[in-house]
């Protein structure tokens, strides 16, 4: 690296350059990443017309029915399945886990998933993800949590949601939350912002982005509960780019049909005669957990600082 | 959805899946409106289609469950101008290499996908300077153009009515046969909106397209 923006002497930059990490997180816009456990789901969500997949060994739901420590998936499921499909791979990591994010650098994944779905590693601090090469996605639940990862190199924000609940209802709190309070940003008066940055525990600059800008800098997606075509399209009306589906397609009786639903929905969001059109032949959704009976120690949300 | 008030032309952005906003805000700061294109009612009156980056896996099984092959083709046919960048530059091309996918079969070349690897592979790279003989295509119009590449593509094996009209590594990045353009980086990505403006001035120099007539009733937000 020659100058500060890491030219070198030929003027180029490599994948470190974080527009090339946010720029992957745009060709997923307007897409759906879901959820898979081997090649053989893989296969079905890219033919489904899924932008990407995210490998890991048990969805969310069986993580959570299974108890014990989730860790980053056997390095043998997810090159089985990078050598399977063409589009993005992403993996999930631990929270604070410096060294399983290198192992998933190492094998040439797509994105990372710095996620609360699996046992955090470190429970005050985030990976200082601008030092990596390859780019990550965090959750968050409100706008300065989603101010904090990016200001320690997000190249994507998701909503937390509760992941392995097939519940809306905590994505939907969760979008409103980052959406509402980007929109209070936006029209305070400019002396107000670093009250607010401290309030919010967020970076002062990106605070200041977001009120001269009205968004993220990086794309903001909906994960966390997803399970039929209407949640995607609901999310998608409450300001989330794309969503991520975990537990809900490979959870619901008939998952590739389940899994081109969604994508049509997702589509097709603003049209509600295509959203039906989604909705019809597709079996039983997953069962789904309602929130007051999951105690807040059972809460994935509540993982992440 | 019509973005912006301004005169220019209505260019059409394909809207299956990737980075549709971008090119929608690009059209907009070159005084075009641009509008989403999910279904062939929407191509009526258009003159000029983008065919945006994501993923061409994505897209290409998209044209096809939304009967745009078709439409797409017969728009080309009757001198519709279609730009296409990375993904879609792959769904333009005569045929894919490297996990194929179908494609549009517009433009005479071959689109190898992924070449460059994965996403630690992404890099940006300014276009070769003009002047340089293994560049035929090293225009001046492009000096200093930075390009993005995300898990981009190359471009292979042009055929006699594809002209390159910019390279990088000498390899070509941006081409053209007619009015479909390819081009294998995002302009979309950056404030540098040559390619847009170039391909956009070739609608203005050239007599509109004998294609449908624009439907004066048609709801302008379709």
């Amino acid at each position: 690296m020659s100058d500060e923006q890491g030219r070198n002497g030929n003027g180029r930059r490599g994948a470190e350059a974080f527009e090339l990490k946010v720029g992957l997180a745009e060709m997923m816009k307007n897409g759906v990443i879901m959820d898979v456990t081997d090649a053989e789901q893989a296969k079905i969500a890219e033919d489904s017309g899924a932008c990407a997949v995210m490998a890991l060994e048990r969805v969310p739901a069986d993580i959570r029915r299974d108890g014990g420590v989730a860790r980053m998936s056997s390095v043998e499921m997810i090159e089985q399945i990078q050598k399977t499909v063409s589009i993005p791979v992403m993996a999930k990591v631990r929270i604070g886990h410096l060294q399983e994010a290198r192992v998933l650098e190492a094998m040439g994944v797509d994105f990372i998933d710095e996620s609360e779905v699996l046992t955090p590693a470190d429970d005050e601090h985030h990976i200082a993800k601008h030092d990596y090469r390859v780019p990550f996605v965090c959750g968050a639940r409100n706008l300065g949590e989603a101010l904090r990862r990016i200001g320690e190199g997000a190249a994507m924000i998701r909503t937390k949601g509760e992941a392995g609940s097939g519940n809306i209802v905590e994505a939907v709190r969760h979008l409103r939350s980052v959406v509402g309070e980007m929109r209070m940003i936006q029209a305070m008066p400019e002396e107000e912002l670093m009250a607010t940055a401290k309030k919010m525990g967020a970076p002062y600059e990106l605070v200041r982005y977001v009120h001269e800008n009205g968004r993220l800098p990086v794309p903001n997606f909906a994960a966390g509960g997803i399970a039929t075509p209407p949640d995607a399209a609901l999310c998608r009306s409450l300001g989330a780019e794309a969503v991520f589906v975990g537990s809900g397609i490979f959870k619901s009786a008939d998952p590739a049909a389940r899994a081109r639903a969604v994508v049509h929905a997702n589509t097709h969001w603003q049209d509600p005669e295509e959203v039906l059109n989604a909705c019809r032949g597709l079996g039983s959704a997953m069962e789904g957990i309602e929130m007051e009976t999951l105690a807040e120690s059972e809460r994935l949300a509540n993982r992440g600082w | 959805m019509d973005r912006s008030n301004a005169s220019g032309p209505v260019v059409g952005v394909l809207g299956i899946q990737g980075d549709i906003e971008k090119h929608l805000q690009a059209l907009e700061r070159l005084g075009a409106r641009g509008r989403r294109v999910l279904g062939p009612r929407d191509l009526a009156g258009l003159v000029a289609l983008i065919l945006p980056g994501g993923e061409s896996t994505t897209i290409s099984k998209g044209l096809d469950r939304h009967d745009l092959v078709k439409p797409i083709r017969e728009f080309a046919e009757a001198g519709g101008a279609i730009l296409g960048t990375c993904a879609g530059a792959i769904v333009l091309s005569r045929a894919s290499t490297n996990h194929p996918v179908p494609t549009l079969g517009l433009i005479d070349i071959e689109a190898e996908r992924n070449a460059y690897g994965t996403q630690l592979d992404s890099f940006i790279a300014p276009v070769d300077p003009p002047g340089d003989p293994a560049a035929t295509g090293g225009q001046e119009e492009w000096a200093g153009m930075e390009c993005v590449f995300i898990r981009a593509p190359r471009l292979r094996r042009p055929g006699p009515s594809v002209e390159v009209l910019a390279r990088v590594d000498a390899e070509p990045v941006l081409v053209r046969s007619g009015r479909i353009w390819a081009c294998t980086f995002h302009p979309e990505l950056t404030d540098d909106l040559r390619v847009h403006q170039a391909w956009l001035e070739g609608l203005r120099a050239r007599s509109m397209p004998a294609g449908p007539p624009a439907d004066p009733s048609a709801d302008p937000d379709r």
